[in-house]
């Protein structure tokens, strides 16, 4: 508690941890490559230096706040140190900004345009660096890194992995997994979260666009696609509307005038999973199974446990994820001849995720020997699909999904945000679909950003105990809990990234705490406008089992170890 | 892929200094005096027995000069090229060494793994400048002639 003096401007402060957040909360803009309230502090890029009123300069990130100090913050001396170290960063740094793939949304490309660094005084003396393309998700390239150590923090504080590290010293320093690996021969799992704090194009997502242009411009190709829930309330913002505002009808209609044949929501596939996946528990629960039920739909988290707690690779599901039920179903749907009318068929699926490109290549997610998902492209990247195509997208008019599987529940909905899987699995499991049986399950304790969430739900005569998990780093705590007795689940689902889907890898940068807030909001306000909100009442689940598709749901919809 | 005896070894020096992140740093000075370097797979291996990820010991041991993942030869020549060594001439020292065993600023140990040559910063002996080490021993004075009169004696040595 105390006031300090912000530029002239007395500000009170209550328990905020360093002086960087007192003055931003003051409406100051204070530049900052390395600080991230959800990261430890790190001090290392000094943009945020503040001068006292004894002239002494100090990284107010890591400072202290303490009544009755006297700061500037945008003094000349301050603004000729801040464009200094811009223009040192920029020394040692690549320079092919135009055709970056970050350019636009690079942190430090807008540092050095606002700060007025027309010129680097310096020559660039750092080797060229290979670039490493081993990961089917993530593009590393060395030659972008500002050692700002974002990455390498969020990998073992947030995804409790560490697989990115600072290597050697001065000016060899450099960012890279240990012995200089390439991403694929390490634990990584593709989650994007390295790419979502990166500050510039040195971690990037691998981009799919070039193989979906080439597949829309093929006459004999029929181009489906699907929708996964977190992408419609992180597109609007891009065009200059409401942050997390549901889009879902001009994507389609973006879609459709892009040239794709078909478009669907992966809410029709989260409603297949629903079934699947209640189906396993319960038989889990009656016959004996392994328990705790981990759930699958996140790829991410499923490399997490293989690779991490292999003893409980059999905990997880062995459903598919939405994306490879949808992608499963579509390519058997037009393995018929009837169907296929002599096209071929390219599925592309539209996620928020980086890790299901990498799911999407996994040896599992392939049916009868063929791919079935054969490109995904995350919401950054339709994004920039959409204004290639000179889509006026504020302008579309919303168009609705295709049949025949166009129809999905609320409960699909859902799932792009953490503990929506377990609603969706409770609303399944319930008997009534009334407002105030939903409405229980809503409040029993699942929704909210906390990263652990833990609730005891009455089944049948049995309590069944659910985790509720986002973050790999909460997911190894309660993975340790679990494997050493402290805790007992019958069931435990798990997000990779913080807050689920919707903060997803593969989600447009940046965002910041309004965007999480607004991005929830968003699905659960979708959830709320959808007629049908159980899975099990969704009127294509009795098609898809008793129709075509009779007789071949294990096929399709699971993984076969 | 190395011999069980590396690990046995290992798992030793891991039990002298506690299975614990703060002896990461003695840990490898142990394995590294033992075999003359710090084989990749120990350097794994130590991480993952006192807790660590592979990538905190590998950004450790990059960070220190002194570590190296590459076999060092059995005698290896310090060359001080300090402040006072350098400027009493300790460069043609270390060029009559490289020219000598076929050795480069990029290449710091010959084929037949007896020499390895790097430099260091100061080895605190300013007095004695030029000053080289062989192992744990002290060279003062050096010239390029004497350089190699040693490398003469060590290659009598074999």
């Amino acid at each position: 508690m105390g006031y300090m003096t912000i530029n002239g401007k007395k500000v009170e402060f209550t328990d905020e941890k360093n002086v960087l957040s007192i003055i931003r909360k003051a409406g100051i803009d204070i530049p900052t490559l390395c600080y991230h309230s959800e990261l430890s502090t790190f001090g290392a890029c000094r943009l945020c230096t503040v001068e006292d009123d004894r002239g002494r300069l100090f990284a107010s990130c890591s400072e202290e706040p303490r009544d009755g100090m006297v700061i500037y913050t945008h003094t000349e001396r301050l603004r000729k140190h801040r464009k200094l170290i811009v223009e040192l960063l920029l020394a040692a740094h690549c320079r092919d900004c135009t055709t970056c793939v970050k350019s636009g949304e690079c942190k430090l490309q807008e540092l050095a345009h606002s700060m007025g660094v027309l010129k680097v005084r310096y020559d660039n003396y750092n080797e060229i660096r290979p670039v490493d393309y081993s990961s089917p998700a993530i593009v590393r390239d060395p030659n972008k890194c500002i050692l700002c150590g974002n990455c390498v923090r969020v990998c073992s504080e947030l995804q409790g992995l560490g697989v990115l590290g600072f290597a050697n010293r001065g000016t060899e320093a450099t960012v890279t997994p240990a012995f200089e690996k390439k991403l694929s021969a390490t634990d990584c799992v593709s989650c994007g979260q390295c790419r979502v704090f990166c500050p510039t194009g040195a971690l990037t997502i691998r981009t799919h666009m070039d193989e979906v242009w080439e597949a829309l411009g093929d006459k004999n190709t029929r181009v489906v696609a699907q929708i996964a829930p977190a992408v419609r309330v992180a597109v609007g913002d891009a065009f200059g509307m409401k942050n997390g505002e549901n889009v879902m009808g001009k994507i389609v209609a973006s879609l459709h005038a892009m040239g794709f044949d078909e478009v669907y929501d992966t809410t029709y596939t989260a409603d297949l999973t629903i079934m699947e996946e209640s189906a396993e528990f319960l038989d889990r629960v009656k016959n004996g199974g392994k328990l705790p039920l981990l759930t699958s739909c996140c790829p991410a988290w499923v490399k997490f446990v293989g690779d991490q707690f292999p003893d409980m690779k059999e905990n997880v599901s062995t459903c598919r994820s939405p994306q490879q039920m949808f992608s499963a179903v579509l390519k058997e749907w037009y393995r018929d001849p009837e169907h296929a009318e002599g096209k071929k068929t390219f599925v592309v699926s539209i996620m928020p995720c980086t890790a299901k490109k990498m799911e999407a290549v996994r040896e599992d997610s392939y049916t009868k020997g063929e791919k079935d998902t054969d490109a995904v492209i995350t919401t950054t990247e339709l994004i920039r699909m959409i204004k290639n195509a000179g889509i006026a997208f504020d302008k579309i008019e919303s168009e609705s999904c295709d049949m025949p599987f166009g129809i999905g529940s609320g409960a699909g909905v859902i799932f792009g945000v953490t503990g929506g899987v377990t609603e969706a699995v409770l609303r399944r499991l319930a008997d009534g679909h009334d407002t105030a049986t939903l409405d229980a399950i809503a409040k029993c304790g699942i929704r909210g950003e906390e990263g652990i969430k833990e609730t005891v739900v009455p089944y049948n005569g049995m309590d069944v105990k659910i985790c509720v998990v986002s973050g790999l780093a909460n997911a190894r705590k309660v993975m340790e809990q679990v494997q050493n007795g402290e805790k007992e689940y019958h069931l435990i689902e798990v997000m990779a990234c913080r807050r689920g889907c919707i903060m997803g890898g593969g989600q447009p940068i940046p965002a910041g705490p309004r965007h999480k807030a607004a991005r929830a909001a968003g699905l659960y306000s979708a959830d709320g406008a959808m007629v049908i909100k159980k899975s099990d009442e969704n009127p294509l689940m009795d098609v898809f089992y008793n129709g075509y598709f009779k007789g071949k749901a294990h096929e399709l919809l699971h993984n076969h170890r | 892929m190395l011999d069980k005896s590396y690990y046995d070894k290992t798992d030793e020096i891991i039990e002298h200094y506690g299975r614990k992140a703060s002896s990461l740093i003695p840990i490898m000075q142990d394995i590294q005096a033992e075999y003359r370097y710090l084989p990749g797979e120990l350097l794994t291996y130590v991480a993952k027995e006192i807790g660590i990820t592979e990538t905190k010991a590998y950004s450790v041991a990059t960070f220190y000069e002194n570590f190296s993942f590459e076999a060092k030869g059995k005698y290896v020549i310090k060359v001080c090229d300090g402040t006072a060594c350098h400027v009493r001439k300790s460069t043609p020292v270390l060029e009559a060494l490289w020219k000598e065993l076929g050795l480069s600023k990029k290449k710091h140990t010959t084929d037949d793994m007896l020499f390895t040559v790097e430099t260091v910063s100061c080895l605190g002996a300013c007095g004695l400048a030029p000053t080289m080490m062989v192992n744990e021993d002290v060279y003062p004075a050096m010239t390029p002639e004497k350089a190699l009169a040693v490398i003469e004696e060590l290659r009598g040595k074999g």
